[in-house]
């Protein structure tokens, strides 16, 4: 069984929700996103999920971008965000790992190659986010031979007929885009969820998670009452760019503060069910 | 558009995919996914239309007022001393360039599909004016998405969009060029879905667009074809136009695709030199990636990051190229050359003193490539260059490039 089957697995004997929180590879530099990626566990993400930076992420809204942009600019490349993978693994063989990207970088390092060296250093699923379905093929055939769940977006615009096609060669879990929007913008009512999740249910057994515009402990758990997993990615951004220095530097609240968000996001996601 | 086609003609692209041999397709997230089928599927309809083409040709006749004159350039044909020069002249249309041929197709098809507003992304201003102007005839709201550098150097644009009523949004991102421009837009359609018409404004993006701008921007060769063999009796034996994301070029050539007698060469900005970094030369300088929603060829790093792209002219300073030219470059149909920052200048100086004619910067890339070509050809040869936009917009970048105040 894959890592990420395992811990749903687990989670769902538990008769709780996930919680995957993310960061940007060396966002803001290589020591502190390590340091991040560590403690993450320990803060009670159940996954995790690394962003590939990239200098254009069109998907994404200005709080990713601007963790690419630093990421970039403390020198970021693939092979850093496999590295720190690779690290990470010596003491963690349990918790998944996603990462999240364009397709431009992974193209360029070669999809074939990338799969190898991305399941070799321990990443359990993709998600691409310019990859639809219907260019799908270019990484489907690498990444399953290679035991990598690809992950696949569903949003809000992908209909009912779509859906099946959409899912068809995805593993892992769902990722429902829960707002037409780019990331940390808007947030999805608890009604929309209600509606559209089902739909979503209909068509898989993959668990689901609910990511985009998941901000607070409060939407967190939310998420966790529709779908099997919060994704919360912009709001732990803007911590840790709040906590950097005049230069864009981290200081030695960084992580500190990071990881306290992830631990009172956690505290929510894992008393949501009791509560509902 | 209409014509049967030959089987080995290399005007049936793209295929079901989008794709132009290994380049084009649809690369964007799930969100926009179904919009980008929907576009197909509404142009599909369209195009199968004939009333649709109708109304197409009443607005690009009386009010874009085409066809465009083709000129025989006849005192920079003896300055250059060699093949006669011919500009086809698309910087008479309404607003001052080729873009509005497209921009009309476009707002046609949203009104069609029942949008109810429309976003664009421009680089030099020139495709933000004629969405806006198009926008103000049709009574639509209007965003355009502008590079703040841009915005910047191109101010008499960025006034005449306000002036038409539409909303310009100065983009901080990335270096605040056209590509940045091209990633907020993307983000503003994939927030406003349900009424948002995006009106690419070159052959890139995801499928259907490349073909869509390309099909809107024949008009341009189909019309010099008719032109040509009126003044010439025969067709010309070099068809030459700038690139930037390549929408004129791609109008220019793909009419002329199939006649072999005809060289097809575009010129891509080499802003400092193509073998600096300052430049925009995707084809000559770059290799093939995947950026807002097709596979083409890149400027980018040894990490798949895109790199920033430098010309003297806004509307060419972009690091890709619409994927039918990655395919054209790759399979030796048309070849790709360079002009740099400064023989534009000078093409400009030389264009507007022999013919009274003061181009944009953009055609004067090729305006610069033709002045090398002429003089090594006989004079009984023929070169057409589109001359896509006129320079009003780059009186301000010319003076300062010049050391002159205004």
């Amino acid at each position: 069984m894959s890592r990420i089957a395992a811990r749903f697995a687990q989670l769902r004997a538990e008769g709780r929700g996930a919680l995957i929180p993310f960061l940007e590879a060396w966002d803001p530099d290589s020591a502190t996103s390590m340091d991040i990626l560590r403690g993450m566990p320990g803060a009670g993400a159940d996954l995790i999920e690394i962003g590939c930076p990239f200098t254009d992420p069109m998907a994404d809204g200005p709080t990713v971008q601007f963790a690419s942009i630093r990421a970039l600019k403390a020198g970021a490349a693939m092979t850093h965000t496999l590295a720190m993978v690779r690290e990470f693994r010596r003491d963690d063989n349990e918790t998944p790992i996603v990462l999240m990207g364009y397709l431009n970088p992974i193209d360029s390092y070669g999809v074939e190659r990338f799969c190898t060296d991305a399941a070799a250093a321990g990443v359990d699923g993709l998600i691409v986010v310019d990859l639809p379905s219907e260019e799908a093929d270019l990484l489907l055939p690498f990444a399953r031979e290679r035991g990598l769940d690809v992950i696949r977006l569903v949003a809000p615009t992908t209909d009912e007929q779509r859906l099946p096609l959409v899912l068809d060669g995805s593993s892992g879990f769902v990722y429902y885009v829960s707002i037409t929007g780019v990331t940390g913008t808007r947030t999805a009512s608890a009604a929309d969820l209600a509606a559209a999740i089902p739909k979503v249910r209909k068509v898989t057994d993959l668990p689901i998670a609910i990511g985009f515009g998941v901000r607070t402990p409060a939407q967190a758990a939310e998420a966790v009452r529709h779908g099997d997993a919060a994704v919360v990615a912009s709001a732990l951004l803007d911590t840790l760019s709040g906590s950097l220095d005049e230069h864009g530097r981290a200081t030695p609240n960084t992580v500190r503060l990071v990881l306290d968000q992830v631990r009172s996001l956690a505290e929510a996601v894992r008393s949501a069910r009791l509560t509902a | 558009m209409n014509q049967t086609l030959l089987p080995n003609s290399l005007r049936t692209g793209p295929d079901s995919r989008g794709r132009f041999g290994d380049f084009g397709g649809r690369f964007v997230a799930e969100t926009l996914m179904p919009l980008v089928l929907a576009v197909e599927q509404a142009y599909k309809a369209a195009k199968a239309d004939p009333s649709f083409q109708k109304e197409l040709d009443y607005y690009l006749k009386d009010y874009v007022g085409r066809p465009s004159p083709l000129w025989f350039a006849e005192r920079l044909t003896k300055a250059l001393g060699g093949a006669k020069v011919y500009f086809k002249r698309d910087e008479l249309n309404h607003t001052g360039a080729h873009k509005i041929n497209s921009c009309m197709g476009q707002i046609l098809l949203a009104r069609r599909m029942g949008k109810t507003r429309i976003i664009a992304e421009t680089g030099a201003g020139q495709h933000g004016v004629a969405t806006a102007t198009v926008c103000a005839l049709f009574g639509l709201p209007c965003t355009v998405y502008m590079g703040a550098t841009d915005v910047a150097r191109q101010s008499p644009n960025v006034f005449r969009m306000k002036l038409l009523g539409a909303e310009v949004v100065p983009v901080t991102s990335g270096a605040g060029t056209l590509k940045d421009a091209m990633n907020d837009a993307m983000r503003d359609w994939v927030a406003n879905v349900e009424s948002t018409y995006y009106l690419i404004g070159t052959v890139a993006g995801p499928h259907p667009y490349p073909m869509m701008v390309r099909d809107f921007q024949s008009v341009i060769g189909e019309e010099s074809k008719v032109q040509m063999r009126e003044a010439e009796g025969r067709l010309p034996d070099v068809a030459v136009a700038c690139i930037g994301g390549g929408s004129n070029a791609m109008g220019l050539f793909h009419p002329y695709l199939d006649d072999t007698s005809v060289r097809l060469i575009g010129v891509e900005a080499g802003g400092h030199g193509v073998d600096t970094d300052q430049h925009a030369a995707s084809l000559t300088g770059g290799r093939p990636g995947v950026l807002h929603g097709n596979r083409t060829y890149l400027l980018q790093n040894d990490d798949g990051q895109i790199q920033e792209a430098h010309s003297i002219s806004a509307g060419l300073d972009y690091p890709g190229i619409g994927p039918e030219h990655s395919w054209l470059h790759d399979i030796k149909r048309v070849e790709y050359v360079s002009a740099t920052d400064t023989e534009a200048l000078e093409a400009f100086k030389l264009c507007t003193r022999t013919e009274g004619i003061i181009p944009a910067l953009e055609p004067a890339h090729a305006l610069a490539y033709v002045a090398k070509l002429a003089p090594t050809l006989d004079p009984e040869q023929i070169i057409l260059m589109n001359l896509c936009g006129r320079g009003d917009k780059d009186i301000f970048t010319v003076a300062e490039a010049l050391g002159v105040t205004l």
